[in-house]
């Protein structure tokens, strides 16, 4: 199966238009850009996708071993890339996949002409003066609630999460694909995810950066956000007044204003 | 008639006493609400008696979310918070809360996520529900189920391990000759199919090759399948002719508490200066197809009785050479009995394949993928195929 459906890939916008990549993180799919991504599609080339195991991904392309770290999901963005022959991508990335964002640059740097990264976190787990804001049992308890209770729980639970009859503001097919996961991918994105530890690939990133940063992120706190910027050579952080870890979602306006003025401005 | 009045006045005592705000307080649910952020800005008695704080404790300062374990927060985050800000409502999230003391009560949780006339979320409400019994049930389920798919893989590892006992993964090499066999079973990985091949030799320049089908499948199947394998073994040492071997087998089988019958295509096969003879026997099988180097594929030897069923069965003999460039080629009726929907397979497509040509190994995996795909890659019945050749002049 080519990549395109491999990925659900949906693309929007001028087609000579500049692309422009959103990248979900986990727990959710490529809908977590509804508000956001089409405040682009006058400019660019909008191109959204859900990572193998989420949303109208094709599950069967699971492959335990090639996604046994964050470098399977960062191949999978370069096949996206391939695929559609892609240059000078703008590649958005929530929470991990800021990071698998990072990994697909450092490989090839040639293709990419920014990044901004939403929530970033190289490493989830404390670790001597490193504060990833997790302690490794905090981690290990994560996982063991996921193996034992919560994804296995809320994937069967998943159809009953409906839209609210008095806002349909959602279409039936996302109301049936929102959040979704396959069990198993779930365990092992979660595993390969709060386990993952990247802070030795951003020195190594290139492309122009932003970070975005909320004011009060559970999972990335404010004090990852700077270390990210501070170890991507050149980069800027902009922190946000939403809270949370999901910006895009909590507050659009203000994620699409941070981001414009970055993305829209000319490559040096 | 003083019962009913004191019916009538137990009704009004509850009424009363239950108005809006027992309602909320004394629910047997805990009730909160926050802001569209996550502050709590009420929760009612029966949720704050649960997490173990008071009013002054929870309202204004803490948020759902601080209540949760570390695992509980994350999932808030990535899954609880996005549904409920996309969807306006989340429901039945299982979740633990935290109490000051460390104990942890395990919840089940809905929420929903009112908006103001513009629009704009303006306030969340959460019920939230005991559910420690339910908890403790799911995990004696989970558990449950691990050891169910435990146990299925464990089946699945004795069911492989057992077929490969029938079927060996690789066919022994004979010098002087080019041989390939390939098993393909029917249905589920946890059963043993019927289907059986074996290849060994039974002097220096003397060799056995059977291919052969025993009625049914799994274990009970299996038990005959080795009967009949380590019988014909035994049965080679002493008896050079097939059919006396077949004849032989056939009371073992007949005497055999089990009921089941089998088929067998047997070829005895030797090697002197000028290259191999062939003597072949069946019984019950389906003819092996003979290509003579250059020329089309045709059947050979002489159809015999099924085994285990007759008292008195015949079994005819077949002899002949095999030359260099020459092929022959075993297989079970789940080659030409291989079904999609009303057709089968039949010989004209399996002369087909075999007419096209190649070696032993071509022939094998050009028939088996043949078969398989014409199945929409779901094959009803097992497979075996083996194919020997003598390798060509020079």
């Amino acid at each position: 199966m080519d990549v395109i459906s491999r990925l659900n890939v949906k693309v929007s916008g001028p087609a000579d238009a500049q692309p422009m990549v959103f990248a979900h993180g986990f727990g959710c799919d490529q809908h977590m850009w509804r508000l956001v991504a089409p405040a682009f599609e006058d400019r660019f080339r909008v191109i959204l996708f859900d990572f193998v195991g989420a949303g109208g991904s094709d599950v069967s392309a699971y492959d335990p071993e090639r996604y046994s770290s964050l470098d399977g999901y960062a191949a999978d963005v370069l096949d996206l890339v391939h695929a559609l022959d892609l240059h000078d991508v703008v590649f958005v990335g929530h929470s991990v996949s800021a990071m698998i964002g990072a990994l697909a640059e450092v490989a090839e740097p040639q293709r990419f002409a920014k990044l901004v990264m939403v929530g970033p976190s190289p490493r989830y787990l404390n670790e001597g003066s490193y504060v990833g804001g997790f302690a490794a049992e905090d981690i290990a308890e994560l996982l063991d609630s996921l193996e034992s209770n919560y994804l296995g729980w809320s994937a069967a639970m998943a159809p009953a999460i409906i839209g609210n009859p008095e806002r349909p503001v959602l279409g039936e097919e996302l109301t049936e694909s929102f959040c979704r996961m396959d069990p198993s991918v779930a365990r092992q994105f979660a595993r390969v995810t709060f386990l993952s530890d990247t802070r030795d690939v951003l020195p190594r990133v290139t492309t122009p950066t932003l970070v975005l940063q909320c004011s009060d992120d559970l999972i990335a706190p404010v004090a990852v956000g700077t270390f990210v910027r501070d170890a991507i050579p050149g980069s800027q952080m902009t922190v946000l007044q939403a809270t949370g870890h999901c910006p895009h979602l909590s507050e659009p306006d203000e994620t699409i204003a941070a981001m414009s003025a970055f993305v829209r401005e000319a490559a040096a | 008639m003083p019962h009913k009045n004191q019916a009538r006045e137990a009704f009004f005592d509850a009424l009363v006493y239950d108005d809006p705000v027992q309602l909320y307080e004394r629910a047997p649910c805990g009730f909160l609400s926050t802001t569209p952020d996550g502050v709590i800005v009420k929760a009612n008695a029966t949720f704050r008696t649960w997490v173990g704080r008071d009013a002054g404790e929870l309202v204004g300062t803490m948020s759902f979310v601080d209540l949760l374990t570390p695992g509980g927060r994350i999932y808030h985050e990535t899954h609880f918070a996005p549904t409920l800000r996309m969807h306006g409502s989340v429901r039945e999230i299982a979740l633990d809360l935290l109490r000051p003391d460390g104990s942890r009560l395990p919840v089940l949780v809905s929420a929903r996520l009112d908006h103001d006339d513009q629009g704009e979320p303006r306030v969340i409400r959460i019920a939230v529900f005991d559910a420690t019994d339910r908890r403790q049930y799911e995990r004696e389920l989970l558990l449950a189920k691990q050891a169910a798919e435990e146990s299925a893989q464990r089946a699945r590892a004795y069911a492989r391990i057992l077929q490969e006992t029938l079927i060996p993964p690789i066919p022994p090499a004979i010098p002087m000759l080019d041989l390939a066999a390939a098993y393909r079973p029917a249905g589920a990985d946890m059963e043993v199919g019927g289907d059986f091949y074996d290849v060994f030799a039974v002097g220096e320049e003397d060799y056995v090759v059977v291919v052969g089908d025993v009625c049914g499948k799994g274990v009970e199947a299996a038990v005959v399948t080795a009967l009949v394998r380590h019988t014909l073994r035994a049965l080679a040492v002493t008896h050079d002719a097939p059919s006396a071997m077949l004849t032989r087998l056939n009371v073992v089988l007949l005497q055999h508490e089990s009921d089941r019958f089998c088929t067998v295509a047997l070829v005895r096969l030797h090697r002197d200066a000028e290259g191999w003879s062939v003597v072949l026997s069946t019984g019950g099988h389906p003819l092996p197809l003979l290509r003579r180097a250059g020329e089309a594929p045709a059947p050979f030897g002489a159809q015999g009785a099924l085994l285990g069923v007759f008292d008195e069965p015949k079994f005819s003999e077949t002899a002949s050479r095999l030359l260099p460039g020459d092929l022959l080629v075993l297989y079970t009726d789940g080659v030409t009995e291989g079904r999609r929907g009303e057709e089968l397979y039949g010989d004209p497509r399996l002369r087909a394949v075999v007419s096209a040509g190649g070696d032993p190994a071509q022939v094998v995996d050009a028939l088996v993928a043949d078969v398989v795909a014409f199945q929409d890659d779901v094959p009803r019945d097992d497979i075996a195929v083996l194919a020997i050749a003598v390798p060509p002049a020079g």
